[in-house]
């Protein structure tokens, strides 16, 4: 479910580059999944856009090469480990998870965490320390409990 | 001579900067009046001598004054004059002196408007302020100096980038400098808090104005840059997760949990060492945006060392200012204390998860953007952290605060119970529900359905506060109605800028509905896109003053009566020997229509049509959220018959 949100917002704030119309695939299923997997990959040559927003020759030709290989049949998977393959790392615009991003990824868990943690210690230390008994209540104990 | 006259101005602005801060702190160290006195004056004086140089640097922009080498870089005599004015904080050094003056002006306010306050902290925090502007004032005087000369003067500039000669891009920077700038007073006000040793409900209900009104401008300021790129960098979208957008984002994100923990120190005397924290925190992530992205050092580690001069002068300034009031944070923090104790649920339990959930997505936002250079710093690995980090990362967190904010505003303070406020707000859940079924049965899509049913949740549900406040149809409606005047303006406040998120995160699912389309069509043929046809009527040539244009003539017709004409455009810079779309939009309120041009094949003109419905809301939303915030600072309230401050509460400084 939250994958699913997660996809669909993801596809929300869609940027497009002007292309050729000839370039997109005539399977609206496979386009939209084209587009998808390019919004997934960053053009090398611009400053922070993906593939489908770029004007950039080289984002025009990775994608054509998506469509290609989505039209060949390829699953998502096999298209982003060949980018990766090609142009390393850099080329995903969400890292993929290992041991160098595994500080990213949990960085929303972290921060929760730490929040959580100081609420509980804040009120732990507000907990005002129990009222010393006085003298009269110390005597009125002893007399009850008899000693 | 002009120049001559500006740059003298500046140094003569660092000299009284410094005046200022000296004379106020240590007048308010000895408890002497005269020396804070002269504080107050140096800080008028300080503003016209940082005006009187970013006069003189309008007036060489104006007059085409190309013997000055940040003219000759960012301007030609053939620029439109409003791109003459507002092309001088288009570059570094401009928008640092624009800074500066912003950040002085903060001073005189203090100076101005602050006589209420007591005359000690007044002159601290107008110390403070001199002493940041006296750093940057240097950095601008030694590294980024605007007014310096060229010889030989060449004939004419290099022109602006033309995607900045834009009037969304000409108010865009002052509005967001206004806002980050405007952080440095709750900045101020905290650090002369540590500095005594104390913080009290009159502190928060001193602090809060500075805050709102900055939000205010911050937000409007971010917004104003969102609706550019929308329209002018022709992607149909509006958020790119770009780290210039993340810099302006996080000290947002701060400064609204500041703006709600501030409540609580006003109300209960609770969450005060957090509170200045917050406020340290948020005027550091507004120096952080404003100089490491001017910088470039966000982008690569290469770009920094190209200008080391440069950079290390700033990192050393951001290493003082936010070094130097982080470890007085740790050693005068204890000594402020709380009181206020509170059960978790209730109004502050409430504001308290508001700000555990906001700080979480300025966390991850923060890691996100700067987690590109500590890769490359710590594992030399190249590698990029785009939008499908941030949408998967942050949504998940800012969900939730969306949903518990109705909930929130209508807890009592100190202790409540959560089953009886949510059975209070059955009739903003009964409409969120309608919402959500409407659309869910009318698109046959779940998550746009669950999206709206948010939306409406949060727009009608804002008003759930002011409707238990006037006890609506539980007492006569007469009764009502004269309780409703007798509102503080603070909870109208607070309803509009919540129903405004309200209606951004409507904008923003009704973005996830867009359609478009890519066509290369000849003149005279139509397309039909949304109930639409869309059709190429021709195409023609145009010129301005600096470029030459290409202009498509769309004309937009829904059932046989024509709804609008658009004209999109390509044009041509000749001096930056750059090209840039216009798109061209109309706006019916609920959608917009929004078309570009692209190149020319065999005859046929390649067109993207982009029907996007709801896209509009997102910036009224926003506008909302800003009104909100200055109808909150025009509450009456924060002006007068703030709380007197408690004599014996001062922690002598050790």
């Amino acid at each position: 479910m939250i994958r699913l949100l997660v996809l669909w917002l993801t596809l929300t704030a869609s940027a497009f580059a002007v292309s050729n119309p000839a370039e997109l695939l005539p399977d609206p299923a496979q386009e939209y999944r084209a587009r998808a997997l390019g919004q997934r990959l960053r053009c090398l040559v611009c400053q922070n856009n993906s593939v489908e927003e770029s004007e950039a020759d080289f984002a025009r030709d990775l994608r054509r090469v998506i469509r290609e290989r989505v039209k060949a049949g390829e699953d998502d998977a096999q298209v982003i480990t060949w980018m990766t393959a090609r142009y390393g790392d850099f080329v995903r615009l969400s890292p993929a998870f290992s041991a160098q991003t595994v500080l990213l990824w949990a960085s929303p868990f972290l921060a929760l965490l730490a929040g959580g943690a100081a609420v509980v210690l804040a009120r732990r230390r507000q907990m005002p320390p129990p009222v010393p008994l006085t003298d009269v209540e110390r005597e009125a104990v002893r007399k009850l409990s008899g000693s | 001579m002009i120049p001559e006259l500006g740059h003298f101005a500046l140094a003569l602005a660092v000299a009284l900067a410094l005046a200022q801060s000296l004379c106020a702190l240590l007048g308010a160290a000895r408890a002497d009046a005269r020396w804070m006195a002269s504080g107050a004056a140096l800080a008028y004086g300080h503003t016209i001598a940082v005006g009187s140089a970013f006069a003189a640097l309008i007036w060489s922009a104006v007059t085409d004054d190309f013997s000055v080498q940040n003219v000759v870089e960012n301007s030609h005599s053939l620029k439109p004059l409003l791109y003459k004015i507002t092309g001088v904080w288009g570059n570094h050094e401009g928008s640092i002196v624009l800074w500066c003056l912003m950040l002085a002006l903060c001073g005189a306010a203090v100076a101005g408007f602050g006589r209420s306050l007591p005359s000690i902290l007044r002159a601290r925090v107008i110390g403070i302020l001199g002493l940041n502007a006296a750093g940057f004032l240097l950095f601008t005087l030694l590294t980024s100096n605007p007014l310096l000369r060229v010889w030989p003067t060449p004939l004419d500039g290099r022109d602006m980038n033309p995607l900045l000669q834009d009037p969304g891009l000409a108010f865009h920077p002052p509005l967001l400098y206004a806002g980050y700038v405007g952080f440095a007073v709750p900045f101020a006000f905290a650090v002369a808090a540590l500095i005594e040793g104390c913080v009290d409900a009159a502190w928060g209900r001193w602090v809060r104005p500075w805050a709102l009104a900055s939000w205010s401008l911050l937000t409007g300021g971010i917004a104003l840059g969102s609706w550019w790129a929308y329209y002018e960098l022709g992607w149909g979208g509006y958020w790119f997760w770009d780290p210039v957008e993340n810099a302006s984002l996080l000290p947002w994100l701060t400064g609204t949990a500041l703006l709600h923990s501030a409540i609580v120190v006003e109300k209960r005397e609770a969450l005060k060492t957090w509170t200045v924290l917050l406020a340290i925190a948020t005027f550091s992530l507004s120096l952080s945006g404003t100089f490491l992205v001017r910088s470039g050092i966000l982008n690569s580690v290469h770009s920094f060392a190209s200008d080391p001069t440069r950079g290390i002068f700033i990192l050393v300034l951001l290493l003082a200012v936010i070094g130097g009031s982080l470890i007085l944070f740790a050693w005068r923090a204890p000594a402020l204390g709380s009181t206020g104790l509170f059960a978790p649920v209730s109004r502050e339990g409430a504001l308290v998860l508001n700000n555990i959930f906001i700080c979480s997505i300025a966390v991850v936002v923060f890691t996100g953007t700067l987690y590109p250079l500590f890769a490359e710093l710590v594992f030399g690995a190249k590698l990029s952290v785009g939008a499908p980090f941030f949408n998967a990362t942050v949504l998940p967190l800012a969900a939730p605060v969306l949903l518990a904010m109705v909930v929130g505003q209508i807890l009592p303070w100190k202790r409540a119970a959560l089953g009886p406020a949510l059975l209070r707000l059955w009739w903003a859940a009964l409409i969120a529900a309608a919402v959500g079924l409407s659309v869910a049965l009318g698109l046959r899509a779940l998550l746009p359905a669950l999206g709206f049913a948010g939306a409406a949740w949060l727009i009608f549900g804002s008003f759930g506060e002011i409707i238990e406040r006037i006890r609506l149809f539980r007492i006569p409606l007469a009764t009502s109605c004269a309780r409703l005047k007798g509102l503080p303006l603070a909870v109208w406040a607070a309803t509009i800028a919540h129903a405004g998120m309200g209606i951004t995160v409507a904008g923003i699912v009704g973005m996830s509905l867009a359609r478009e389309k890519i066509v290369a069509i000849s003149p005279g043929e139509a397309v039909t896109l949304a109930a639409y046809d869309w059709r190429l009527d021709g195409l023609r040539d145009g010129a301005g003053s600096n470029f030459r244009e290409r202009i498509a003539d769309i004309s937009v017709w829904r059932d046989g009566a024509l709804v609008v004409r658009l004209t999109p455009a390509r044009r041509s810079f000749t001096t930056q020997r750059m090209e840039t779309t216009e798109t061209s939009i109309h706006t019916t309120g609920f959608a917009d229509l929004y078309s570009v041009l692209g190149e020319e094949r065999d005859g046929k003109a390649i067109l993207r049509l982009h029907y996007n419905f709801l896209a509009p809301w997102i910036w009224i939303g926003a506008l909302i959220m800003s009104l909100g915030g200055f109808l909150s600072v025009a509450d009456r309230r924060l002006r007068v018959g703030a709380p007197a401050r408690r004599p014996a509460q001062s922690v002598p400084a050790a």
